[in-house]
């Protein structure tokens, strides 16, 4: 029964991170692009988390914390290009 | 424009320690488990390019005063001497050897020297990528 609910919360994940991969590609404006890769990378990790679940093992949860690293710094460094058009700045003005 | 940081550069400095240890634990759960030297090391600079992007490169610079060059060249130089090392003991060059000790609060531990070498490839993955990355960064 559990498994039944747990693919179906795959599946549901998986429907959800092709709607956002529809907006990151038509997309009208950068920050909606931005955005719905956030989206992406917050599915991906319900999707191994629950991955996780069904095979009832401790061996992704390095996984989860390497995505949502890797998405947070990603999301900063967008956010900041869309802000500044820079995203190392050598000296800050203030 | 006054510039206002305060919410990424206070997340910043508290995600940094928890990304920094994550990459310690990483380097150090290698060798049995998913982990070692080179993802170890891509976390670690993961969390010295989040400094750079929260900060800017002057301050990072003042606060860690390290030629990330030198990393990178001393990380190799330590993986050539471990594998060196093993033709001493008359081994093939870059054999690798392991022990079981008792250490006080570990108890039983495994100690081997590959820790060594995924030293030194932690270091220059660190070395490397922080450097290009800055480098790149360099407009103008």
């Amino acid at each position: 029964m559990t498994t039944i609910i747990f693919t179906t919360a795959i599946v549901l994940f998986c429907v959800a991170i092709g709607m956002a991969l529809v907006r990151v590609i038509k997309g009208p404006s950068l920050p909606d692009r931005v955005v719905s890769f956030d989206v992406i990378g917050v599915n991906l990790i319900s999707v191994v988390a629950v991955l996780g679940a069904i095979l009832n093992t401790a061996a992704y949860l390095e996984v989860i914390l390497i995505i949502a690293i890797l998405a947070f710094i990603s999301t900063i460094a967008f956010s900041k290009y869309i802000e500044r058009g820079v995203i190392i700045d050598r000296k800050r003005n203030n | 424009m006054r510039e206002n940081d305060v919410i990424l550069q206070t997340v910043s400095k508290v995600a940094v320690f928890i990304i920094l240890t994550f990459g310690m634990y990483l380097f150090l759960s290698g060798h049995h488990n998913p982990g070692g030297g080179f993802i170890g090391g891509l976390t670690l600079s993961s969390a010295v390019i989040l400094l750079y992007i929260a900060f800017d490169v002057e301050s990072v610079n003042k606060g860690i005063p390290v030629d990330f060059k030198l990393v990178a060249a001393a990380g190799v130089l330590i993986s050539v001497l471990s594998g060196t090392g093993a033709l001493l003991f008359g081994a093939d060059f870059l054999s690798q050897s392991f022990a079981y000790f008792d250490l006080p609060l570990l108890g039983k531990t495994e100690l081997t020297t590959v820790v060594l070498f995924e030293a030194g490839v932690a270091l220059a993955v660190v070395g490397v990528v922080v450097t290009i990355l800055i480098n790149i960064s360099e407009d103008v």
